[in-house]
């Protein structure tokens, strides 16, 4: 990079002559001469006039220097700029006038231009006065450039940046939540200390807005304001913790992550927010997951016991490294008798905290989730806080990352390779899929090499072994040589193959690639360290490969065998010495070290063969370059060379030398790397990453469960709508189909809140509680440990629903709020009464059976739009029978109810006589669970059956309920997008006015007219599930109309605008 | 490399210092330097100071000759010499793709993906999952590709502006913010040939006129306001065979990965759902995030509601236990004497296990031994090419067909002097098998709720190879 280029642009072409000048000097100062290819008069060939020739000349020359723009250069850009382009900053004039112009195009231009000058790393700071200026621009596109530019400048030029504030300001009340949302994202990017307690103010507007997105908005500028000001922290706090009790999944997963930049210690303020945060996972975006597992974790770690604590005690060893050291086994023991002694009569019987399983139950579904960062997020949960029994789920998903990007293989494989050291069953199914492709980067291909090793037992090691054959083939030398270093590892590990292993190692000695030899070699001496009296004829082998191998490193490695066993082959070791010394002053410091021990060892043994070869090498070395070597000879000949003056040491020269040497433990680096959090960068790099917060040890006893207790909302606040109106805003989008509330309200379940929830709500929950049966029944056969958790984890539940109600104050509140639900709900159904009084006018009654073919028997049916009272959840439906035939008709009643799963029939009371030509009514109750199924049965009479069937229209499966107009425009707001549905008609000539249109859609619908309306507005609820139904008629000029429905079961609404249409245009 | 703050710079200070009373210095930095003409944070002082708050700091575009051709920072900027610390990894690296994906550097960790030979180079400074920030990158770069049909260093500095504002509006502080690709083109339009043209005319640009409110619907991945004139919804099932076969011809390993990619051009909001004759085959699946799960697992059947365009629902796995099917076989013989310049090389390709289906587009590849010095083969069909520098022999065969199986002999000339290579070549091939899925799997019917009109519904089964080897 010693290159540069120097851009000037002029604005007058006779100014360059004096321009040139000032260059030259310029460059002589740089310097000290013009460089090779700079050849001034050549400049003006490339010198990029300016399209304005009639500007104000150049300011002085020398400000110019000043700001001249000096860049390294590549090489290829080199090429294309032999000499100097010159572009300076008064280029820049024509874009601050096309800034400053009336036309938005040419503002857009420029704005541009700068854009792409800001991407090339270019300096455009000094248009910040005409960039500025245009912030309060109206056109969209020019707008967000412009944002685009202040966030990147104003750090730099904080007084001009003020001038862009109050634009941001006013944005801030705007109306529409896109414009407050992305006016506060600017201005918390701005990074001017001036504008904190500014940038405070509108966090905490915003962190109260009513739209979701704003708040999420206020979470993001959160860290921004505390990265600018940390002082700001208490008030910050104050934001999180407001935030953190939001209940929308937009906002959940950026006000964690806000929390874990500004107080992850506050661990306190999780609490509450918990078992929310646990039930709204599967719902935030996939970034958010990934930050809030994370989050979840460290949690975990502080708030519940250690699942495995009576598995370690019980199962110690069981499960422990194969190849554990001697070393690790005595640790281990040590731990054992520790724990015996202590705790075993202490400790209780491990029982899973609910939360806990809580926890693992909601994010286990996350393991299939397409985002590899969410994967392995729930895999370190899992392997940090789950029973070990329960580890293994996340293998599966850990190996079908390995699929994707070599980035994320890296990364993953990182992370098996320290989970298979501690859990090495987990992986062992998926040995064949670490198996390496040629075509692998190389370090993909070690780290599936370092996770066969940890996997590498018994009863795989042949096919193991048989592997690593065809991969020390392989044209990838580096990779050879992490293979032979795993063949060493396994052969260690595993008695059984070590001879294998050596003889197969001693073959590839007379491979033809040196570093394979020298690799081996060194694998071989850390080998024969453990057994060498077996192996002498290996080590003689090895003498000979001396003369062939110049691998210092292996050459060492001989040389220290040989002197170390030199007892084995005594009669070949003075002669490597002979050899040795003749070639002594070639070789590498390495291996001159080696000489001299093996000199000296050989002295000690054999002094009467050897003496004088070691003098000659000591000789050799007193005279070495190499200062190390210089000393270690005078050394050596000090201990082993008795002279008179020969110090005490000298009798101990033998014991010094030849003392029994430990064999290396061949350790995976991986060992011991789960003290880091799994899937984080500390553990990647082995090393504590700035921010990284330590994963806290288990606790010895669990903290009080119960601060994880919501508490009771104060009912006078809470009017039963509002508290059901949030319930369906809280409601993740997909639940509503599959009962996903379900798990929801049991988790709430120990809490008093939810308990109330579940009487105030009696119906929906019976309802989900079927759901839970049906689904558990489904899961039953699925999968047996499935059910069987699910219901462990509910009988646990209701044992803390036990331990609740034994607290008197609890129980207190509880029937209180218990009592005031009741009232509710009796208000609640009066209402229901009151407005069903209305529509009843003109019930439409659909056939049952025909007299013909009920031999007489006819029977009738209509939707009485009653409340049927023993089920709130049905639909009520009243039957008229009349007996036509000449005979009596006995025991009339139904049999066979066949129902769509879900659904549920409340059967008639049977009537037992019919007299001929008398008729008689009866009430049903069906349950469509808010579908338009058929309920199928057979009505039977004393002779015969007869197959019938009840299929409801749309209209039919709603209730009225009672909004007032504010109430229904706010609640219509929140059911835009997908569920809402518009359709445009011509409304039938007979149906013009008002009384018309709404005596249809009522007839035609079971709603209730918002009464004062401007519109024609109605609303109701599904009758099972309590989903809003709201439907608008809003009519123009000659009839034409527009029919609004908005509600959360798109089918319901579109079947409904299907028959209201129908009804106002016949 | 301590400079001196230019005298501009220090006056621009004073000056602030004294028109602004309350002006407290910045407290997160030391020194402002100037270089580069540019302001820059050098060094951070004491640890009680808290991490800057940014996941993601900047982020490097590097093309394959090393220059950094794009730059984006969304915190303060971090200056690009930190991208010498990557060069520095990128030299010692062999292969391109062996520069490790996370270096750590004195204040900084660069974690970079490399995908169409442009390195992405993201900067942190603090503890993050590095899987989240490489996913991120290769979202980001799935993004490129989706708005410019193909992610090329031309394509990009092309587009510069609508990558910056991609980037702008995909990350805020750091974060993630939009990144789902319908979102993102509410909000940005793609460009295309008519697009550009008419912007150039009228200079408007990219940027959508009306504001999006797919991020604040209840379906996050959809847009609103669809309206197609010919509703269609195709989905592609295509799998993956990733096989090992050694010398003798038996499997080492075999499993197959499959994705079912779809193509979904459905007015207003559809709810589809999918169902498969036989969803018991799949053993490991993961959803793209529309996919109602519960409804999986409890009924084995897809329910979701399709984002706009194009998206992969589902990828799976069809484990090693069931048996896999092999579709070809290759006979080979590669051989070098000992004392002789000459190899001989011998290849035959056959079909087997093909279900009646014609096996398409074989391309064979192989890197022979470093040895080699060129290669004088007979191909009995198609053509083949060595390349004498990087030793890659590489058959593209085409179709195979039964009768006449295709096959590639002759000699390698080997250095002279040079001693037998001891390693054996692995021989990679790729093909394709249209019109079945090798699995077996069967899709049984699409329906749709929701929407009234008839769409039309296409699938479509496509078999391929994978990390499809031969060990010789």
């Amino acid at each position: 990079m010693n290159r540069w280029e120097i851009s000037i642009s002029v604005t007058h072409p006779h100014v360059c002559a004096e321009l040139s000048l000032h260059f030259k000097i310029l460059l002589l100062i740089l310097f000290g001469k013009a460089p090779r290819s700079c050849n001034p008069e050549n400049l003006f060939g490339l010198a990029v006039l300016s399209k304005h020739p009639l500007n104000p000349p150049p300011p002085p020359p020398r400000l110019l220097y000043k700001r001249l723009v000096w860049e390294p250069l590549n090489e290829k850009r080199c090429a294309y700029f032999q000499a100097f382009s010159l572009s300076l900053s008064l280029r820049h004039d024509d874009l601050k006038e096309m800034l400053d112009s009336n036309k938005d195009s040419l503002k857009l231009e420029a704005m541009k231009r700068i854009v792409a000058m800001i991407a090339r790393g270019k300096n455009a700071s000094d248009l910040f006065p005409a960039v500025v200026k245009n912030v309060a621009c109206k056109n969209i596109e020019v707008k967000k450039l412009v944002y685009v530019y202040l966030v990147r400048y104003a750090e730099e030029q904080q007084d001009l940046a003020l001038l862009s504030i109050s634009t941001f300001q006013r944005g801030l009340k705007d109306p529409n939540q896109l414009i407050r949302a992305s006016a506060l994202r600017v201005l918390s990017s701005i990074r001017v200390t001036i504008i904190v307690p500014i940038m405070m103010l509108a966090i905490k507007e915003a962190a109260s807005d009513m739209s979701p997105y704003v708040r999420k908005t206020a979470a993001h500028a959160i860290p921004k304001l505390y990265s600018l000001d940390p002082e700001q922290k208490d008030q910050l706090i104050e934001v999180i913790e407001k935030l953190l009790a939001d209940k929308t999944t937009l906002v959940a997963g950026s006000v964690v992550m806000a929390f874990e930049e500004v107080c992850p210690e506050r661990i306190d303020l999780i609490h509450k927010n918990y078992r929310k945060l646990c039930n709204l996972l599967i719902d935030v975006e996939e970034w958010g997951q990934v930050v809030i597992i994370n989050m979840l974790t460290r949690y975990a770690r502080t708030q519940f016991l250690n699942p495995n604590m009576n598995e370690s005690l019980l199962e110690e060893g069981s499960d422990k490294t194969f190849y554990g050291s001697d070393e690790d086994e005595d640790e281990e023991e040590e731990e054992k008798e520790k724990k015996a002694e202590a705790p075993m009569a202490k400790r209780k019987p491990y029982v899973m905290d609910p939360d806990h399983r809580l926890l693992l139950r909601n994010t286990k579904p996350l393991l299939q989730s397409r985002n590899a960062a969410v994967v392995m997020a729930v895999a370190q949960l899992y392997f940090h806080l789950a029973p070990k029994v329960e580890v293994g789920v996340i293998a599966k998903a850990l190996v079908r990352l390995l699929r994707s990007h070599s980035e994320v293989q890296y990364v993953v494989l990182q992370n098996v390779a320290t989970m298979s050291i501690k859990r090495r069953g987990m992986f062992e199914p998926y040995l064949k899929s670490f198996y390496i492709r040629s075509t692998d980067p190389t370090q993909i291909k070690v780290l599936k090499l370092e996770v066969l090793t940890n996997l590498a037992n018994e009863t795989n090691i042949s096919t193991i072994l048989r592997e690593f054959q065809t991969y020390i083939k392989s044209m990838d030398k580096d990779f050879v040589a992490a293979t032979i270093q795993a063949i060493g590892r396994c052969a260690t590990n595993i008695g059984e193959v070590r001879d294998t292993c050596l003889n197969g190692l001693v073959q590839l000695l007379s491979n033809r690639d040196e570093l394979v030899v020298a690799e081996s070699v060194v694998v071989i001496k850390k080998l024969l360290q453990m057994q060498p009296e077996k192996h002498s004829d290996i080590i003689k082998h090895m003498a000979k490969l001396t003369d062939n191998i110049q691998v210092p490193m292996a050459r060492a490695s001989i040389l220290w065998l040989i002197g170390e066993y030199c007892e084995h082959v005594p009669k070949i070791a003075p002669d490597v010495l002979r050899k040795m010394a003749k070639s002594f002053t070639n070789e590498e410091d390495i291996v001159k070290l080696q000489i001299i021990n093996l000199a000296a060892k050989l002295y000690l043994t054999n002094s009467k063969q050897t003496k004088l070869l070691t003098q000659y090498v000591l000789n050799l070395a007193k005279y070495d370059q190499n200062y190390d070597i210089r000393d270690r000879a005078r050394f050596i000949r000090q201990l082993i060379v008795p002279t008179e003056k020969s110090g005490a040491l000298s009798k101990y020269a033998k014991k010094l030398f030849l003392a029994l040497k430990p064999a290396p433990v061949l350790e995976s680096p991986f060992k011991d790397r789960d003290h880091f959090q799994l899937g984080s960068l500390s553990h990647l790099l082995n090393a504590k990453a700035g921010g990284y917060q330590e994963l806290p040890d288990w606790p010895e006893a669990a903290p009080d469960p119960s601060v994880r207790n919501v508490e009771v909302p104060e009912w006078t606040k809470c009017s039963s709508r509002e508290k059901r109106k949030e319930k369906r805003v809280e409601k993740p989008f997909y639940s509503d189909s599959e009962g996903e509330s379900g798990p929801t309200e049991s988790a709430d379940s120990g809490s008093l809140n939810g308990l109330c929830r579940l009487v105030l709500c009696e119906q929906s929950s019976e309802e989900e509680e079927r759901k839970h049966q049906r689904k558990s029944d489904q899961q039953k056969s699925d999968s047996e440990s499935e059910s069987d958790e699910e219901s462990d984890s509910e009988s646990s539940q209701s044992e803390s629903d036990d331990s609740d109600s034994e607290d008197p104050v609890c129980n207190n509140r509880k029937h209180k709020c218990i009592d005031s639900c009741f009232k509710h709900s009796c208000v609640y159904s009066l209402v229901l009464c009151l407005q069903n009084i209305s529509p009843c006018s003109a019930l439409k009654s659909y056939e049952l059976l025909h007299r013909i073919r009920g031999e007489g028997l006819s029977v009738e049916y209509c939707f009485s739009r009653q409340p049927f009272s023993p089920d709130g959840n049905m639909v009520a439906v009243q039957m008229q029978f009349t007996n036509n035939a000449t005979s009596e008709a006995k025991n009339l009643h139904m049999e066979d109810v066949k129902l769509q799963s879900g659904m549920r029939v409340k059967e008639f009371p049977e009537i037992e006589l019919l007299p001929a030509g008398e008729t008689a009514t009866a009430v049903m109750g069906i349950d469509f669970c808010d579908s338009t199924q058929a309920a199928n049965f057979q009505l039977c009479t004393h002779t015969r059956k007869f197959f019938v069937s009840i299929q409801p229209p749309v209209g039919e499966l709603m209730r009225p309920v009672f909004l007032t107009e504010n109430e229904f425009k706010k609640e219509q707001g929140q059911l835009m997008g997908m569920n809402e549905i518009t359709e445009k008609l011509t409304l039938d000539a007979k149906c013009r006015n008002e009384h018309t249109i709404v005596q249809r859609v009522t007839t035609a619908a079971n709603l209730s007219r918002v009464p004062c309306g401007s519109d024609k507005e109605f609303a109701g609820r599904t009758v099972t599930s309590g989903s809003l139904v709201l439907a608008t008629v809003a009519t123009k000029e000659g009839g034409a109309a527009q029919l609004t429905v908005n509600c959360e079961k798109m089918v319901i609404g579109t079947m409904l605008v299907k028959d209201v249409l129908l009804a106002l245009t016949q | 490399m301590l400079m001196f703050p230019s005298d501009s710079l220090i006056t621009s200070f004073v000056y602030s210092m004294s028109a602004l009373p309350p002006f407290k210095p910045v407290t997160s930095y030391w020194f402002r330097l100037s270089q580069n003409g540019q302001n820059e944070l050098l060094c951070f002082p004491s640890p009680a100071s808290p991490p800057p708050a940014a996941m993601i700091h900047s982020l490097f575009l590097i093309n394959a000759s090393g220059d950094i051709f794009l730059e984006k920072h969304w915190k303060s900027v971090v200056s690009r010499s930190v991208c010498d610390y990557f060069f520095e990894a990128q030299e010692r690296a062999s292969e391109p793709e062996n520069v490790p994906p996370v270096i750590p550097t004195p204040h900084h960790y660069l974690i970079s993906v490399l995908r169409h030979r442009i390195y992405f180079v993201a900067v942190i400074q603090s503890e993050v999952p590095p899987l989240f920030v490489i996913e991120f990158l290769h979202r980001v770069v799935d993004t490129f590709q989706d708005y410019f049909g193909v992610c090329t260093e031309a394509a990009i500095k092309d587009n510069v502006v609508v990558v910056y504002e991609l980037l702008e509006e995909m990350l805020d502080n750091g974060f993630p913010l939009a990144t789902e690709s319908n979102i993102l083109k509410e909000l940005i339009k793609p460009p295309t040939i008519l697009r550009t043209m008419v912007n150039t005319i009228t200079g408007s640009t990219n940027v959508g006129e009306q504001l999006p409110t797919g991020q604040l619907s209840v379906v996050p991945w959809r847009r609103t306001g669809v309206k197609y004139t010919n509703n269609e919804a195709y989905f592609d099932v295509v799998e993956e065979i990733d096989a090992i076969i050694d010398k003798s011809g038996s499997t080492i390993t075999a499993e197959i990965q499959g994705v079912i990619d779809a193509c979904v051009k459905l007015t207003g909001m559809p709810d589809l759902t999918l169902s498969f004759m036989n969803p018991r085959l799949l053993d490991d699946v993961s959803f793209h995030p529309c996919v109602r799960f519960k409804r999986w697992e409890a009924e084995r059947i897809l329910s979701f509601i399709p984002p706009d365009g194009n998206f992969r629902l589902l990828s799976y796995h069809v484990s090693s236990q069931n048996l896999v099917a092999i579709p070809v076989y290759v006979k080979h013989n590669i051989t070098f004497r000992e004392g002789s310049s000459q190899g001989r090389f011998d290849l035959t390709l056959g079909p087997k296990q093909t279900m009646g289906k014609a096996v398409e587009a074989v391309l064979v590849s192989s890197q022979l031994p470093r040895g080699v010095l060129n290669a004088n083969l007979n191909a009995s069909q198609g053509t083949y090419t060595f390349d004498p520098v990087t030793k890659m022999l590489t058959w593209d065969v085409g179709k195979i067909n039964p009768q006449k199986l295709p096959s590639l002999k002759g000699s390698m000339n080997l250095q002279a002097g040079a001693s037998k290579p001891d390693e054996n070549p692995t021989i990679n091939i790729q093909l394709k098998i249209q019109q079945m899925a090798i699995s077996g799997l069967k899709v049984n019917r699409l329906d749709m709720y929701g929407e009234k009109y008839k769409p039309f519904k296409g699938i479509k089964y496509m078999t391929k190879a994978g990390k499809f080897q031969v060990r010789t």
